[in-house]
């Protein structure tokens, strides 16, 4: 509705404000609330203003190893992704490129793999990683982890690379570029964006992935998901530290989240929202 | 011999016959139009001759050696793409380089060809530019460098100025005439407009649904068309089209050599408009467009609408009657399947 | 070699994801059909449809049906309706509308855990937490969110969560209406509400079917915030299927129900997968 008029323009503005700091008001209570000293935390009624204190950020560093369980997301987060990326780029740029007849049901299947439900697994994926001695641990988590996002990671490849005019690479072609080359030369350089954004999409999904991460570790390979869910039994008063470590675990994801919303879509929804 | 053949060359993606039967002999420095309406399967032939497509059957000659199955890139052409193509993560001098670069061609000699070629274009201010930060007709140019560069046997060209405006289609037209007589390559230029037809090309081919309707210089096609299609399809506007059984007043003209179902053509220029009655056969006004340089009268005669031109400005309005001369030595007779009769008094 | 060269390239995804597909596939059809503890693990005998009849007649079954249906319908109805609502607002130009877009989609962000902790103890509890501030600012008795009302409760959570997403779709889909369309609306003299109805809705129909097909997806699959702040409880009030059958696998160790339980799962979301990947197959060229 362009041309709107002085009242409704305000109104617009101030009915988008209001929405949006409703909205995020638990995320922005929970980013005080970790500079807060217990006592502050659970001030009634609640405090807004106050002096803020690092104390409960390296208290979180020094009871629960927080460091290993923050590497141990990391380390899931991002072999997962690469391990994805490895596996999913030939097969999207196979089906880019060299487009058969059964591409089309070949993609369609890979993305109804995706949506089964991860409880139809649990059973069996557990009993495996039982028999095979895996619970627990790393590589366990690394290879579900893979596996739930390649659907994903292949569509937006293929994508990607169906976004390079084919003319582009007829001109490689004439001028002398043999397969190998068109790849290396015109081909990568043109989709190191979509390879970003859908490495940093599997990033997300990874890191904050809690179904198999409760289900499959507990105390070595245990990722930040599962350190939170540790918090949830009472042992007097702890808000403050849990709000330092959940801020800890959720900035970088939430930040990667703002600089990645386009790719999110296309991802999440398979494109099937233009 | 020949620069280039094309023998019975056929194109057919799976029942669908894109090209029936195309044969062709191209001389070297020659500059080729293919023309025709949307579908004749020009930008396939093109696409052919360049391997980016494979040829179904027959058999493609490029200066004495058998090219048919060679990829793209060991024939020796270059292309210019419609929507030029440009790499556009390269800048202009390595989007222009880069064939040499990967022919391995020394450093200094890649510089020196760019440089030139740069020269001859305009482009040297924008060698280091990227595609992104040019005009349409700066791209389109860097196409074409990236083409000269090369110096291949033949240049290729599909529908370069589809994408430009009017006003700098007609300077990069010129342009390019300038530059093939410069460079005096082998050239075959796709085009679906005519002017661009007749006023580049050495010789021009008329397709239509995959077979070739006439070969010929500009001129040969536009005063001894061999059928209807290639009669209308050359010449703006179009060849007035008459069927004789319609306008027996018009078939006397012809002294009765035209078959009773057939037509006789007559372009634009070839018809005089007369104020009133008395000269020629009688009509009604139906339509005037005064362009300035020329006048086109739209004339209904006995139902049929004629389309005369002339240079003078008219006073003649919508509805006036008038009066049509036709001048008989240069029509153009065409049988029931239409093909030309031998014309009448065609020019020499 | 370039026959066979596709075929290598797509190898490795095609056959790992055909595991992934088939494996687990298989052994939970097997299980299903066997006695299978694993507390007492090496024999299996086969038992019939003795986990199916025991899954079904379960006390809990009807009411993690009931639940799942709840949570997802809920959490649906809450994210479109607002969802369009707020995509709506945001959709013209206003100051700072870069950063509101940027806050309202934070929370789907979020790890499922802290969303669920976050609101357990910082906005529930009924004595510390803000919504007790909020009620009592009212002069009302604050609530005990997660024992009174734990279906609420985690409905509340999870809306919360998905929100953002669809608010980010609707955004998305309205982005690519057509100005030209509108135009020509007005020039015939619809009003904001017909153009609305007549214009806006039909074109935001494809977004809602596929924000409806993916959330009940993903949905169906909440377990989470359920283990972390309910527990399934009081009772079974906050338990959904998958939960109930993560209890059956791994609380009770039962894998042959568990497994039972997680064939009605699949079939579930295969009936839904159909209808989405026709719609996303009209996508694709």
């Amino acid at each position: 509705m362009p041309n709107e008029n002085h009242l409704a323009h305000m109104a617009r503005t101030l009915g988008a404000w209001f929405a949006a700091l409703l909205l995020f008001f638990p995320l922005g209570w929970l980013f005080l609330t970790a500079f807060k000293t217990e006592l502050q935390a659970i001030h009634v009624p609640p405090l807004f203003v106050f002096e803020p204190t690092l104390d409960n950020f390296s208290e979180v560093q020094r009871r629960s190893d927080y460091l290993l369980y923050a590497r141990n997301s990391l380390i899931t987060s991002v072999v997962s992704t690469v391990l994805g990326l490895l596996i999913a780029a030939p097969a999207a740029y196979s089906m880019a490129f060299f487009r058969t007849r059964r591409t089309r049901d070949i993609l369609m299947w890979m993305l109804s793999t995706k949506m089964m439900p991860a409880v139809g697994a649990l059973v069996p994926i557990y009993v495996l990683a039982q028999m095979a001695g895996m619970l627990d641990s790393l590589s366990a988590l690394i290879i579900v982890f893979t596996l739930s996002n390649l659907p994903i990671m292949v569509w937006m490849l293929y994508s990607n690379y169906k976004d390079i005019p084919p003319e582009i690479l007829e001109a490689a072609r004439m001028d002398g570029a043999s397969l190998w080359t068109e790849f290396r030369h015109v081909v990568m350089p043109l989709s190191v964006g979509g390879m970003a954004s859908t490495g940093l999409l599997c990033l997300v999904l990874s890191w904050n992935e809690a179904f198999w991460a409760l289900n499959l570790t507990s105390a070595k390979a245990g990722t930040l998901a599962t350190l939170i869910a540790s918090y949830s039994s009472p042992e007097g008063l702890f808000w403050a530290k849990l709000s330092a470590a959940s801020l800890l675990a959720i900035a970088p994801i939430v930040v990667f989240g703002w600089f990645s919303q386009k790719q999110l879509v296309q991802g999440l929804t398979f494109g099937a929202v233009k | 011999m020949a620069y280039l053949q094309l023998k019975h060359i056929t194109k057919s993606f799976g029942d669908a016959h894109i090209i029936k039967g195309v044969d062709l002999q191209i001389q070297k420095g020659e500059f080729i139009v293919f023309v025709g309406p949307s579908g004749c399967g020009k930008s396939t032939l093109l696409r052919l001759i360049a391997g980016l497509e494979p040829i179904t059957s027959g058999q493609l000659m490029l200066d004495g050696a058998d090219i048919t199955r060679l990829p793209s890139g060991k024939r020796d052409l270059a292309m210019v793409f419609q929507s030029y193509a440009l790499y556009p993560h390269m800048s202009v001098f390595d989007n222009m380089s880069f064939a040499l670069k990967l022919a391995k061609v020394p450093k200094a000699e890649i510089r020196q060809k760019v440089e030139r070629a740069a020269e001859q274009l305009n482009l040297t201010a924008y060698l280091q530019r990227t595609p992104r930060e040019l005009s349409g007709g700066q791209r389109q140019r860097v196409a074409i460098g990236r083409a000269i560069v090369r110096a291949p046997k033949v240049f290729l060209f599909d529908e370069p100025l589809s994408n430009l405006d009017a006003a700098l289609r007609g300077n990069t037209r010129v342009e390019i005439h300038k530059l093939h007589k410069a460079l005096g390559a082998t050239t075959i230029y796709v085009t679906h407009d005519q002017v661009e037809a007749m006023t580049l090309a050495d010789r021009v081919v008329v397709l239509k649904d995959g077979l070739i309707e006439q070969v010929g210089s500009p001129l040969e096609l536009y005063d001894r068309p061999a059928n209807r299609f290639v009669a209308q399809f050359i010449g703006m506007p179009s060849m007035n089209m008459l069927p004789a059984k319609a306008l027996a007043s018009v078939t006397r003209l012809a002294g009765g050599r035209v078959p009773p179902n057939g037509f006789v053509g007559v372009r634009p220029e070839g018809l005089r408009v007369h104020p009133g009655v008395g000269v020629g056969v009688p009509g009604r006004v139906d339509l005037v467009e005064a362009l300035g340089s020329d006048t086109l009268i739209h004339v209904d005669v006995e139902g049929t609408t004629m389309v005369a031109r002339q240079n003078e400005r008219t006073a003649l309005r919508i509805g006036d009657t008038v009066g049509v001369e036709i001048d008989p030595n240069v029509l153009h007779l065409f049988n029931q399947d239409g093909q030309t009769l031998a014309a009448q008094g065609s020019p020499a | 070699m370039t026959r066979l060269m596709p075929r290598a390239l797509m190898a490795p995804a095609v056959v790992t994801l055909f595991l992934w597909m088939i494996v687990p596939l298989a052994m939970t059809l097997y299980f299903s059909f066997v006695n299978y503890n694993l507390m007492q693990p090496g024999e299996h005998p086969f038992a019939g449809i003795d986990n199916f009849h025991y899954f079904v007649t379960d006390p809990d079954f009807w009411a993690a049906v009931s639940n799942t249906l709840l949570l997802i319908g809920s959490v649906i109805l809450i994210t479109l309706v607002f969802g369009v609502l707020l995509a709506l607002l945001v959709n013209e130009p206003f100051p700072g509308r870069g950063i509101v877009r940027v806050l309202l989609i934070s929370p789907f962000f979020v790890m499922p855990t802290v969303n669920a902790l976050l609101w357990k103890h910082m906005m529930m509890n009924p004595i510390y937490g803000i919504l007790a501030d909020v009620w009592r600012a009212f002069g009302a008795q604050p609530v005990d969110w997660l024992t009174d009302f734990p279906l609420l409760s985690v409905i509340i959570m999870v809306s919360w969560q998905w929100l953002p997403f669809a608010v980010l779709i609707f955004i998305t889909s309205l982005q690519s209406l057509d100005r030209e369309q509108i135009e020509a609306a007005r020039m015939d003299g619809a009003t904001g509400v017909q153009r609305f109805f007549y214009l806006v809705i039909p074109h935001l129909a494809r977004a809602v079917a596929v924000v409806v097909m993916i959330e009940m997806i993903y949905l169906l699959s909440v377990f989470a915030e359920i283990a972390i702040t309910t527990n399934g409880g009081p009772g079974n009030a906050s338990t959904n299927l998958t939960y109930m059958i993560f209890k059956q696998s791994l609380l009770n160790f039962d894998v042959g129900v568990a497994s039972a339980g997680a064939l009605f799962a699949v079939i579930l979301a295969n009936i839904v997968a159909v209808f989405l990947i026709r719609i996303i197959g009209k996508n694709l060229d």
